[in-house]
């Protein structure tokens, strides 16, 4: 009849309860929750970066666009090199979907800088015979000068890929510059900019059809051709494109897309991320035993607190909920600044390289919720010893 | 429940109230190398409005006691009752209720927290009692003014005497306006003329029917309150009522502190 069952506190009373050693002891409190928040801002930023530079990647790569498929020449049955048919490019080229064909053929010239240059010495350069709207369809520009046109493409005259210049060691052009390409001189009229999604484009010098028949003893079989699809009908181009190509040997003729080969590196480019992720864990669990650490050290120094507590009324389960709410509430702040820290700094870093800055809800969620689960699982074992405390055992300090 | 109290504390006649603490051969042995026997069979009876001094010299148990008597440890052998009910057979819960409603603790140390003002200490008194922040902020100001430091409600006990953060201590006690109150030498810190306030406050929040036990080393104190357990060794040595002296507390002399306002019956918890 006495008794009158104890009340659970009000939310408002608890957050200030659990709030008296933070706000009793700042400092300590202050770096106690930093371990906890170096640990989750590594995790966020390591996560953010991974999906900044991810995404900042497949942007790339949707701007060169992902319906690009290739067909190249395979094996034949005998394990020799086989050949596309000379009129695979207009075959494919009647495929519905199909927006754009084009193509390269590969000579067996090399390409050098001079006739001086001993012959030996090829810089891994391949001299290809290319159709006129190459650069388009794979997306690449023309960093100086000028492509084959329908009047060069018949005349001994190149475009250089990229790294085909460099390796040549041609910055820049003039007029009247010149190579030596399979025993005599071709006039050089431009250089391309890389192409990302064709890098076999990079290190050729290209010639016009025309002229690597005529000049270079070429068969004039396409060895490479360039298909830009419809984007909802890439799949389905894909499927034809083998027999379509080569109608007499469709196992002959293998059909790629290299987008998707980027993609799949940009995949495996966060896995990487997988042991900085690790050290951030680490981080995280050291964060834990620091909080821990105070919990301990805040439940010995305020035994007096405990015991008045108890003399006021509270019951064990107020203690243990007190101590236990004061160490999540400890380690969720340290959370709540490490996600900040870790949202800014990839913020910074994507900036600089002119990604959008991508932060998965699993990176902020997932590091706050683990502050807050270590929060927890430090805060138990000083929580329960502190509702074990007898009032008088708490109150006999001073 | 609530008439009862209501009837509790407007008991007239001091010696007729209720039984609200009974001990029964009550040991405490704290156990170690050398047991200590702090409490060897004591044995009273305290009812309802009753002003009782504990006194006996340092060691002698004193504070044992009144820890066991308020529910913050338990006897090794012997029974405690409070308002007829055994508290060995109450759970931890129920004796927290208890507690946080019909007990308040005056300590010697006052356990005051640092960081609050005197006006949150107080009302932290009832935190664990159920009332809404307002209520206890409204109890707290009240039993503030009721100890005279009506003036100092937003001070930290840094700032304030020790004889103020005494009664801010009592007033703490008071705010649940609790049936029975323990203080454990309420004046010891304190200078004669601060004790002897601290004593006139107690003596007459007693007048108004709440029961009072108080330790205290000063026997001329100890000597103006109606009954005397003495302790020695953990023993009750004499247990002295002297029924019809009426309260020699110097009627005629203004109190020290503000004039005084009954307790306001709102303020009894829900
Ligand atoms: N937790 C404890 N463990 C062991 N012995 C204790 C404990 N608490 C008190 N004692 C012993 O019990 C006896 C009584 O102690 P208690 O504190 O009740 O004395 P007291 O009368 O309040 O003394 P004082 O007037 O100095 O405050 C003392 O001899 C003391 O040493
Ligand atoms: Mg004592």
């Amino acid at each position: 009849m006495i008794t009158t069952a104890p009340r659970r506190l009000h939310p408002a009373d608890l957050a200030r309860t659990a709030s008296v050693g933070l706000r009793t002891r700042r400092t300590r409190a202050a770096l106690s929750a930093l371990g906890i928040a170096i640990g989750v801002a590594a995790m966020v930023a390591v996560l953010g970066l991974s999906a900044s530079s991810q995404a900042g990647l497949l942007a790339e790569i949707d701007k060169l666009g992902t319906n690009l498929l290739t067909v190249t020449p395979g094996q034949t049955m005998m394990g020799g090199d086989a050949t596309l048919p000379l009129d695979a490019p207009a075959m494919i080229a009647r495929i519905g979907p199909v927006e754009t064909v084009q193509h390269t053929g590969k000579t067996k010239s090399n390409a050098y800088r001079s006739p001086y240059i001993p012959s030996f010495n090829t810089n891994a350069l391949t001299v290809r015979a290319a159709s006129l709207d190459l650069p388009a369809a794979v997306r690449t520009s023309l960093a100086q000068g000028g492509y084959l046109n329908a009047a060069t493409a018949g005349r001994p005259v190149a475009v250089l890929g990229s790294a085909a210049a460099s390796r040549l060691g041609i910055a820049r052009i003039h007029p009247g510059m010149r190579i030596w390409v399979g025993g005599m001189w071709f006039y050089v009229a431009g250089i391309l900019n890389p192409a990302t999604l064709t890098p076999e484009i990079d290190s050729s010098v290209l010639v016009g059809y025309p002229a690597a028949r005529k000049y270079l003893h070429f068969d004039g079989h396409p060895s490479m051709v360039y298909v830009r699809a419809q984007t909802d009908q890439v799949e389905a181009v894909y499927k034809v494109l083998a027999a379509t190509a080569n109608p007499q040997n469709a196992g002959e003729v293998s059909v790629s897309r290299p987008s998707a080969a980027l993609v799949a590196r940009a995949a495996a480019q966060s896995a990487l991320s997988g042991l900085f992720l690790g050290l951030g864990a680490v981080a995280l669990l050291v964060g834990g035993i620091g909080v821990a650490n105070t919990m301990v050290i805040s439940v010995l120094e305020r035994r007096s607190e405990i015991g008045l507590r108890r003399s006021l009324g509270a019951t064990k389960g107020h203690i243990r909920l007190q101590f236990l709410s004061e160490a999540i509430l400890l380690a969720a702040l340290g959370g709540a600044a490490g996600v900040a820290m870790g949202v800014i700094a990839t913020a910074i870093y994507a900036n600089v390289k002119e990604w959008a800055t991508v932060v998965p809800p699993l990176a902020w969620g997932g590091g706050l919720g683990a502050a807050v689960a270590i929060g927890a699982v430090a805060g138990l074992l000083p929580a329960l010893r502190a509702a074990r405390m007898q009032p008088t055992e708490a109150l006999r300090t001073v | 429940m609530t008439g009862a109290r209501v009837e509790m504390r407007a008991a007239g006649d001091r010696h007729t109230g209720e039984p609200v603490l009974r001990l029964d051969e009550v040991t405490k042995i704290y156990p170690g190398a050398t047991p200590v026997v702090a409490l060897d069979k004591a044995s009273f009876t305290i009812r309802q409005g009753e002003l009782v001094a504990i006194v006996g010299p340092s060691g002698s148990g004193k504070s044992t006691l009144l820890q066991v008597m308020g529910t913050l440890d338990r006897p090794t052998s012997g029974t405690v009752r409070i308002v007829g009910e055994d508290v060995a057979t109450m759970s931890d819960r129920a004796l927290a209720g208890l507690r946080a409603t019909r007990i308040g603790f005056v300590f010697q140390q006052f356990f005051l927290a640092e960081h609050a003002t005197a006006l949150e200490n107080v009302a932290d008194g009832l935190l664990y009692s159920g009332a809404r922040n307002g209520a206890r902020v409204a109890a707290a100001a009240t039993a503030l003014g009721r100890v005279g430091l009506g003036h100092r409600l937003d001070h930290r006990p840094s700032q304030l005497s020790g004889g103020e953060r005494q009664r801010v201590a009592i007033a703490r006690a008071l705010v649940g306006n609790p049936a029975i109150v323990l203080a454990d030498e309420p004046t010891g810190n304190l200078d004669s003329v601060s004790g002897t306030a601290i004593f006139t406050l107690l003596t007459e929040l007693n007048t108004e029917g709440a029961t009072i036990i108080m330790i205290t080393h000063d026997r001329e104190l100890a000597a103006r309150l109606p009954r005397r357990i003495e302790v020695l060794d953990g023993r009750i040595v004499a247990d002295v009522t002297v029924p019809e002296r009426p309260l020699p507390v110097e009627p005629q002399r203004p109190s020290p502190f503000e004039p005084q306002r009954p307790l306001p019956v709102e303020r009894r918890l829900p």
